[in-house]
């Protein structure tokens, strides 16, 4: 007992040197030839594992495109499914290369957390859902109310704010994991269910009777939904940052998944530059990458719109409109600052 | 762990090496695992502050007079978003508390009925206690919890068809909501009134046992004492008019408002704990009582007992040092198994606790208060149930 107990302790110390954890992310996911993505534990739309297992959705795209940039192939991505507690932690340990997980970029969430958000791939607000028989037409009107909230989360934060100024009682139903949260609202437990707008209406996809439950017009928050990575590694945060640019810049230009070889042979200078097949570039190449990066995230995934409308757009049962995620010329905020 | 000092050293052998030495042997390889012990406490520190460092994850307690800016859905103490997190991971303490307390009376309860009950001479008796155990001892505990939240929200109504209680009390899926006692001016003397007949009937009990071993007179000690911890509490309410009113629920909009509310979240969680601790509780009564020799009951009927004055006064006085060292790790059990409420939203110390420490990020510092608490309650527990225990080893010798 003495001796393992001994050599437990030295082995220790051995690994001891070699568990510092380096600040190459970018290298370490190209020796280890895949990217370990954090996304969330089944959402619809969002991130979700279908019928076989697979992963699909906004965020699953989006690992996916950062996997096509560094290794020409969308499919080298693991998942690793997180809560809304388990996220942060995740992250900070290392168990995760980036976290896509509709997660809102906040000044301590930048700051105190330590992480580093800049691509902002999904705009939101947080929103209310009701029970259509409960007759209820505006988040006013819900003093009293019961509301079931996932802990954790910028939700539950903003929804004590929104009642304590607006003067409204309610009672708070909180929950850990996301499947309890609907379960509890499905049951009755509570008469309001409230997150992103978007996680409403991919729950209320998820109720067995989806056309009972409406979502109220209040939008109380801002939640710019974005990737993050850890403080501390430039590098990488420019990889997963260029990688979203490059889905939006790719719409922007209108180079899609089905005519991107066509537009290799394209003349004009600035698609040439984003594509790679300028003479003598060194865009991918600077960034860590290949120059055919942004070439093989739209082979790989498609453009901003086709990742959109596929997973919680027009192609999607989400139906959810561009709204703010339209492109800056068509009235949005998806703006890619130039490739160049 | 020195199990070779116990020999002497053979006389011969000094002059050989201190490899053949038992003591020094022993000697040596403690100081190697000390060695070992020290530099893996060393390396975890140097580890956690060098990630610490990393991540940029500020360390320091500071965090914990930060508003908390959350809710929690109950709390024994006045919380609102405003609070400190300091003071949510207060509520959560007490809240575990309260399931802690409430679930091991209740645990030690149905435990010493059902494991008395298995022990019972008529065979129904004894196998539905047997089924009992075997069922609950043989679940997860977070399934026994999840069970009875989802039955008690499936069972239960919505509160616009509350079912109304006598008083008027109301039960719906959002919980028993009772009306609230206000307590009015002067109502602090009934709690003095309280304590001091409970220590009048614990004055009363020892003179009552006084005079039983010097006349072998008796006197019906707990009625009388019954009589004067209900009785002086309640002249005094009296005395000072009386001043109690009630909150009462009222139907909302949305659920009844006002009124005290008992949470399905509590309700759950307290059953589950309880009948799934009361499982292993029943066993251990059982074991005890088997373990008192059969003689003993013999020699007490040959003296005249009564059967049950038997068992009151000769079996349980005996079983109970067999029961409380086991019975101690149920009651810690139940404690520590009360985090998993979190599991269904109760929002007790780890709740509360992961909620801040999500909220702050601050985890070393978060896990590190969380685990001192533990701690501590187990610790006390512990002491509690070790002096009860030298207590009932005393009385019985
Ligand atoms: N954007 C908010 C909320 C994000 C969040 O956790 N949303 C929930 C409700 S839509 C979710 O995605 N849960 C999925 C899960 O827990 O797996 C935040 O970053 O705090």
């Amino acid at each position: 007992m003495k001796k393992t107990l001994l050599s437990a302790a030295i082995g220790a110390a051995v690994l001891g040197i070699s568990s510092a954890a380096s600040a190459a992310t970018l290298d370490d996911v190209k020796a280890k030839g895949f990217v370990q993505c954090g996304v969330n534990t089944g959402l619809a739309g969002f991130a979700q594992p279908d019928a076989s297992g697979a992963w699909k959705g906004f965020d699953v795209d989006y690992c996916r495109a950062v996997a096509a940039a560094i290794f020409g192939d969308a499919d080298k991505v693991k998942y690793t499914p997180t809560t809304a507690q388990s996220r942060f932690t995740a992250l900070q340990s290392g168990e995760v290369d980036i976290l896509a997980r509709n997660t809102t970029w906040t000044i301590s969430r930048d700051t105190a957390l330590g992480f580093n958000f800049r691509y902002v791939n999904y705009y939101d607000g947080q929103g209310f859902m009701v029970p259509k028989s409960l007759n209820v037409k505006s988040a006013l009107e819900l003093s009293g109310a019961a509301v079931c909230v996932q802990s954790g989360t910028t939700t539950e934060l903003n929804l004590a704010d929104y009642f304590r100024t607006n003067n409204l009682q309610y009672n708070p139903v909180v929950f850990e994991k996301l499947e309890e949260v609907n379960a509890a609202y499905q049951a009755g437990r509570c008469d309001v269910y409230t997150t992103d707008q978007s996680g409403l209406y991919a729950t209320r996809l998820a109720l067995s009777n989806p056309d009972e439950h409406v979502i109220l017009p209040e939008i109380i928050s801002k939640e710019p939904l974005a990737p993050a990575v850890r403080q501390g590694d430039d590098k990488w945060l420019d990889v997963v940052t260029w990688v979203g640019y490059a889905l939006v810049q790719a719409e922007e230009f209108g180079i899609t998944s089905a005519n991107v070889d066509e537009m290799k042979n394209s003349t004009n200078p600035d698609i040439k530059r984003f594509l790679g097949t300028e003479a003598d570039t060194k865009i991918g190449t600077d960034l860590g990458l290949t120059n055919e990066w942004a070439y093989n995230v739209v082979k790989g995934v498609g453009n901003y719109g086709e990742v959109f409308e596929r997973n919680i757009g027009q192609g999607s049962p989400l139906k959810i409109a561009r709204g703010l995620n339209a492109l800056w010329s068509k009235g949005g905020l998806q703006f890619a600052p130039p490739v160049r | 762990m020195t199990d070779s000092t116990v020999t002497a050293p053979p006389p011969k052998r000094e002059t050989k090496s201190l490899i053949y030495d038992p003591k020094a042997r022993s000697i040596f390889f403690q100081v190697l695992t000390l060695v070992g012990v020290v530099v893996a406490v060393m390396w975890i520190a140097h580890n956690v502050s060098s990630n610490l460092a990393r991540t940029n994850t500020a360390s320091g307690y500071g965090f914990l007079n930060g508003r908390s800016g959350f809710d929690v859905g109950q709390s024994l103490i006045a919380y609102s978003s405003d609070s400190t997190y300091g003071r949510a991971i207060l509520v959560g303490l007490l809240n575990t508390l309260l399931i802690a307390v409430t679930g091991i009376i209740t645990a030690t309860i149905v435990g010493f009925i059902i494991g008395i009950g298995r022990l019972s001479k008529n065979w129904l008796i004894a196998k539905l206690c047997m089924v009992y155990v075997e069922i609950f001892r043989n679940i997860p505990p977070l399934l026994v919890i999840f069970f009875w939240y989802s039955g008690v929200l499936a069972v239960l109504p919505q509160p616009r068809d509350a079912i109304q209680g006598p008083l008027s009390t109301f039960l719906s899926n959002r919980g028993l909501t009772f009306p609230y006692p206000i307590w009015g001016d002067g109502a602090s003397v009934i709690p003095i009134a309280f304590v001091i007949a409970v220590i009048g009937a614990i004055g009363f009990a020892v003179w009552q046992k006084k005079r039983q071993m010097a006349t072998g007179k008796q006197l019906p000690t707990g009625w009388i004492s019954a009589a004067i911890i209900i009785g002086l509490p309640l002249l005094a309410f009296l005395a000072v008019g009386a001043p109690l009113t009630f909150d009462y629920p009222v139907e909302g909009r949305f659920n009844l408002s006002g009124g005290g509310t008992i949470r399905p979240e509590f309700v759950a969680l307290y059953l589950a704990l309880s009948l799934y601790t009361a499982a292993f509780i029943a066993e251990i009564i059982r074991a005890g009582i088997k373990g008192v020799g059969k003689g003993q009951t013999e020699a007490a009927a040959a003296l005249g007992l009564q059967p049950n004055k038997t068992t009151q006064l000769v079996v349980v006085p005996q079983a109970f040092r067999i029961i409380i060292p086991p019975l101690t790790s149920q009651y810690l059990n139940l404690t520590k198994n009360s985090s998993l409420g979190v599991a269904i939203g109760f929002p007790e110390l780890f709740s509360t606790g992961s909620t801040s420490l999500n909220q702050t990020g601050q985890a070393v510092e978060m896990i590190s208060i969380m685990l001192a608490i533990y701690l501590t309650i187990s610790i006390l527990t512990s002491l509690f149930m070790n002096w009860f225990n030298a207590k009932m080893a005393l009385v019985e010798r």
